[in-house]
């Protein structure tokens, strides 16, 4: 009976999360469908009064959608593949090789991480100028190739492997990069996704970065495309809204995608090979 | 896709100059109607437009002049002019426009061309103007007996008391004249027509708690501690519903809200809202209101300086200023377009009319938009109350100085020989 | 090139000790993301580090002759300045009150949905990350509402308890309060699928152990989900410090850190000083002294820790 107490309370109070959590943004979905001007009417209309697909529409004709849909989801591909792949392969060696100035090496990174990243914007684009890569594609995704967040993250996670699994892999002849790519990486599985999700949402949502590079409409990303569609004093709010949810779409795809590795990636009893 | 369109035409047509052409947030995107003509008249102009989003607009164009990166024209905010200036990024215009036949100074609004003027240098030409008047509900104006804005901020104070008695008569929450504690257009106004300079030394030092401006703060302050106008932000989320409530009367805004406000108001008060220009602190009507407005510039880096200047000449024309109000509702910097029916006969625009022949233009420094950004937090401070006037002006001035200390100290340098 | 040229030497002198292949692997593992980084991370840092020794502002861009030297001038300025040290606290609030409270709601959903009793966990663990993927800038509108004064839900609400209206926003004293919620409610998401996968990185077997050994749910969730977890609880309660500190996409859209500089935090001021008006130097300053502060506030942080494990 207790058991089953808990479960209710348990269960109500999941429930309760979630409302709270989706109002919001159920409301930002149905905001995207209102006529405008009726998503700032006070109070609040939850649910728009006659439905419209206009801004979907305009979206689409106005903003050939597609090419920057295209454009942002090469940078953020490219930055999530490349950036997993570094992250992973330092995060395994910062938990799991010992060699002299290891741990200094990585309390620098760990400093590094404390420096606020605007101060790097003016001196990296004018790296970049002058080694030719603004207005590129490679100039956008080359700042976040490697993350001293996801080198932490990797490292706190390929620690809890067990030892006895990589010796036991030397001694079959394994190579180290055999090592790394057969017994850390599937092990770490579910939170290499976690970091490739991360990644993939930081460079899709960013702005900043790829506005400045990008010296070309055909090569901006949606944000940036989105963020133009506003005038100087006015802005279209349902508009806006349809806008945000297409942008979020891919990233919602992808970690539902993503979704039944997390039901099923635990390591049992530390033997899977 | 255009910009693509673009790429291929160049490759067949290698004799074409193509002039690279930045303009803001949905503008860009508008503009874009205009180009085909002046291709058409201009065989062998290719134009790009890149649209630029106004919310980073300003940190885009930094880092473009700072990376060498600019474009050959661009929109830029009239009271960013100092500011490249400074960068020394801007090409001079004067000799483009002795050779225009088009080009004729007293044709623009005097106020809003000379934001484009620093130390008599013309470096931007006005594509579209933008100043402030009063909007008004009519119906509410005349319960008070009014039929139309005082033209004094005397009158309007008296005119916020009988509606305000007669709001609290009816037991309904009304703050008749809203002045929003997050901007600096009312303050600014007030400024200007108190006759006080806002800076002195040259525009080294902040000049804020002179006798001049003092006042003018003294009037605003009056509008707060009276509950004409709500100290805060919160409470009007929404401008348009605050207006249709009457829960606000009269309001400070600029052109853009003709097109909002007859979208946005109920029909039944459709006939009720009007505009008028701005009452004043003297005698003279209309009171002094904001040069305000886009400009077109041609960066000092471009290589195509005459086709440049010719799509600033093509844009900034007659035509296609009328042209553009009617795809936009941007008001034309040119007199003589005012003439066009299609301005002459919309009613709330007349307002705009009459104030644009007096208004005037605000210190050109760079440091400008930071001084009036920093002044909305003194705004705030009298309107709460947490600082007097005096000591709010006194604090500012401080924080004037430091921000024109480099301006001061170049100044020095520049004496010395 | 610094880290480069580094791990070409270091490797060689690896190699040379044939019985230390391991090292060598090390660095070539390490190679490709400490490159990236000492280019396009350290020596931007190195650069902004010599910028807050200047005055470099919109004047030197035009022309690098005007740029002076100012030593530590910018950094007396910034403890000079009454907004910096508001900004400070502002900062220091929010780190204090919305990062324990960030990670206990992170922690706290991670383990309801991982629960066996809990049901239909994907559909929980996709409604919880859902802030963290929408745009700030469209949440914001909503919370506006949530908090508006005279119609907002959360006043709504509170009205039925009796409590007067409130002017979240408005009202310099409970701006940042309400900040913190909109921030926890944006991102506990985030360090929820952190702990997650943590959670599912203990093994199953060390459970059934103790089923069999007959320790309850509790005894189990004390003996060994909380040591196990360990690892995971370090990183989320350091990055969610080094984040906090970081302060700057809540207010910059909510309040512009008002009312009367109320939301006012380090990394906005310093965006303001450096992007609206390109006072790079000093706002370069004011990113390293928050970087000091910071730091001195982790190392606080583990010694207590320490003294405290003991």
């Amino acid at each position: 009976m207790k058991g089953r107490t808990i479960a209710v309370v348990l269960n109500a109070g999941l429930v309760f999360l979630a409302l709270i959590t989706l109002t919001p943004v159920v409301w930002m979905v149905s905001a995207s469908f209102m006529i405008p001007g009726e998503a700032s009417t006070a109070p609040l209309h939850f649910f728009p009064a006659h439905p419209t697909l206009e801004h979907y529409q305009v979206l689409a004709e106005r903003l050939h959608v597609g090419r920057y849909f295209l454009n942002s989801f090469i940078i953020a591909s490219a930055v999530t593949l490349i950036s997993l792949v570094f992250n992973s392969m330092a995060g395994f060696v910062f938990a799991k090789y010992q060699f002299p100035g290891r741990d200094k090496l990585f309390r620098f990174l760990l400093a590094g991480m404390i420096v606020p990243a605007q101060v790097t914007m003016l001196p990296l684009f004018l790296m970049l100028k002058s080694m030719g890569l603004i207005n590129t594609y490679v100039g956008v995704i080359i700042p976040g190739l490697a993350s001293i967040f996801g080198i932490f993250l990797i490292r706190q996670f390929a620690g809890s492997i067990p030892d006895s699994l990589i010796e036991a892999a030397r001694i079959d002849g394994a190579s180290e990069f055999k090592v790394y790519r057969s017994v850390v990486l599937p092990l770490c599985k579910p939170i290499l996704l976690t970091l490739a999700l991360f990644t993939f949402m930081g460079t899709w949502n960013d702005f900043m970065w790829p506005l400045i590079v990008m010296t070309d409409n055909a090569n901006y990303t949606l944000p940036v495309a989105i963020a133009n569609l506003k005038g100087e004093h006015l802005l279209d709010l349902e508009l806006m809204m349809a806008g945000s949810v297409v942008t979020i779409l891919p990233v919602l795809i992808l970690f539902l995608a993503f979704q039944r590795h997390y039901v099923r990636g635990i390591m049992v009893g530390g033997v899977k090979e | 896709m255009i910009a693509l369109v673009g790429v291929s035409c160049r490759q067949s047509s290698d004799s074409a100059t193509t002039v690279k052409f930045w303009a803001l947030g949905n503008e860009g995107e508008l503009v874009r109607q205009l180009i085909p003509e002046f291709e058409r008249t201009n065989p062998g102009i290719h134009v790009i437009v890149q649209q630029i989003p106004w919310t980073a607009a300003h940190e885009k164009l930094l880092t473009a002049v700072a990376g060498e990166s600019t474009p050959d024209v661009c929109q830029i905010g009239n009271t960013w002019v100092p500011e490249f200036a400074v960068l020394n990024s801007l090409e001079p215009l004067d000799p483009f426009v002795r050779r225009s036949p088009d080009f004729r100074r007293e044709d623009f609004f005097e106020g809003v061309l000379k934001m484009n003027v620093i130390d008599s240098t013309l470096y931007g030409i006005p594509w579209y103007v933008d100043t402030r008047v009063i909007y008004y509900r009519r119906d509410l104006l005349r319960e008070a007996g009014y039929s139309e804005p005082p033209r004094t901020w005397e009158g309007v104070l008296k005119l916020c008391d009988v509606m305000q008695q007669n709001a609290k008569a009816k037991g309904i929450q009304q703050y008749p004249f809203f002045l929003p504690t997050n901007e600096w257009v009312p303050a600014i106004v007030l400024g200007m027509q108190s006759g006080g300079k806002f800076l002195k030394d040259n525009n080294t030092h902040g000049n804020f708690s002179g006798t001049q401006f003092r006042a003018a703060f003294e009037l605003l302050a009056k509008f707060y501690h009276k509950e004409y106008s709500p100290s805060g932000m919160q409470l009007i989320t929404n401008l348009y519903d605050s207006f249709s409530d009457g829960l606000i009367a009269l309001y400070i805004t600029g052109p853009w809200n003709i097109g909002e406000f007859s979208r946005r108001i109920p029909s039944r008060l459709q006939n009720e809202w009007m505009t008028a220009p701005l009452p004043s602190m003297d005698s003279i009507s209309p009171g002094i209101s904001l040069p305000l407005g886009t400009s077109l510039i041609v960066f000092r880096q471009s290589r195509r300086k005459e086709a440049a200047w010719k799509l600033v000449e093509f844009l900034t024309s007659r035509e296609q200023s009328i042209a553009f109000y009617r795809i936009t509702g941007n008001l034309p910097p040119r007199r003589s377009a005012w003439e066009d029916t299609s301005l002459a006969r919309n009613k709330y625009i007349q307002a705009f009319y009459k104030q644009l022949q007096r208004v005037d233009p605000l210190p050109q420094i760079a440091e400008w938009e930071q001084v009036v950004i920093k002044l909305q937090l003194y705004v705030e401070y009298i309107a709460t109350n947490t600082l007097s006037v005096d000591e709010a002006l006194r604090k500012f001035d401080s924080e004037v100085d430091q921000m024109l200390e480099k301006r001061k100290w170049l100044a020095e340098r520049n004496r010395k020989p | 090139m610094v880290g480069g040229k580094k791990q070409k030497t270091m490797s060689r002198r690896a190699g040379m000790r044939s019985y230390d292949n391991h090292t060598a692997a090390a660095w070539l593992f390490l190679a490709p993301s400490l490159t990236a980084i000492a280019i396009f991370f350290v020596i931007p840092v190195l650069s902004a580090l010599v910028m807050s020794f200047t005055d470099f502002d919109i004047y030197a861009v035009g022309n690098l002759n005007v740029v002076r030297f100012m030593g530590f001038r910018n950094y007396t300025r910034i403890f000079e300045t009454p907004l910096f040290w508001k900004a400070l606290r502002n900062t220091f609030y929010f780190v204090l009150v919305g990062g324990p409270l960030s990670v206990a709601v992170s922690l706290g959903t991670a383990l309801m949905v991982n629960s066996k009793l809990a049901r239909f966990k994907p559909f929980y663990r996709t409604v919880y990350f859902l802030p963290v993927v929408t745009s700030l800038v469209a949440v914001a509108v909503v919370w506006r509402y949530l908090y508006h004064p005279a119609h907002g839900l959360l006043n709504l609400a509170l009205s039925y308890f009796g409590v007067a209206p409130i002017d979240w926003l408005g009202n310099p004293d409970i701006a940042m309060p309400a900040i913190v919620v909109l921030a926890v409610w944006k991102n506990f998401g985030y360090n929820m699928l952190i702990f997650i996968a943590g959670l599912q990185n203990i093994p199953e077997d060390l459970y059934e152990a103790a089923h069999i050994d007959g320790a309850g749910g509790w005894r189990q969730f004390v003996d060994i989900t909380i040591p196990m977890l360990a690892p995971t609880t370090v990183f989320v309660v350091m990055i969610t410090i080094i984040g906090y500190f970081q302060l700057f996409a809540e207010p910059y859209i909510m309040t512009e850190g008002g009312p009367m500089n109320a939301t006012m935090s380090v990394v906005l001021m310093m965006y303001e000083q450096g992007f609206r008006w390109w006072n790079m130097g000093f706002a370069a300053a004011i990113a390293f002294v928050l970087f000091a502060v910071i730091l001195i506030f982790s190392i606080l942080q583990l010694i207590i820790q320490r003294r405290l494990q003991q």
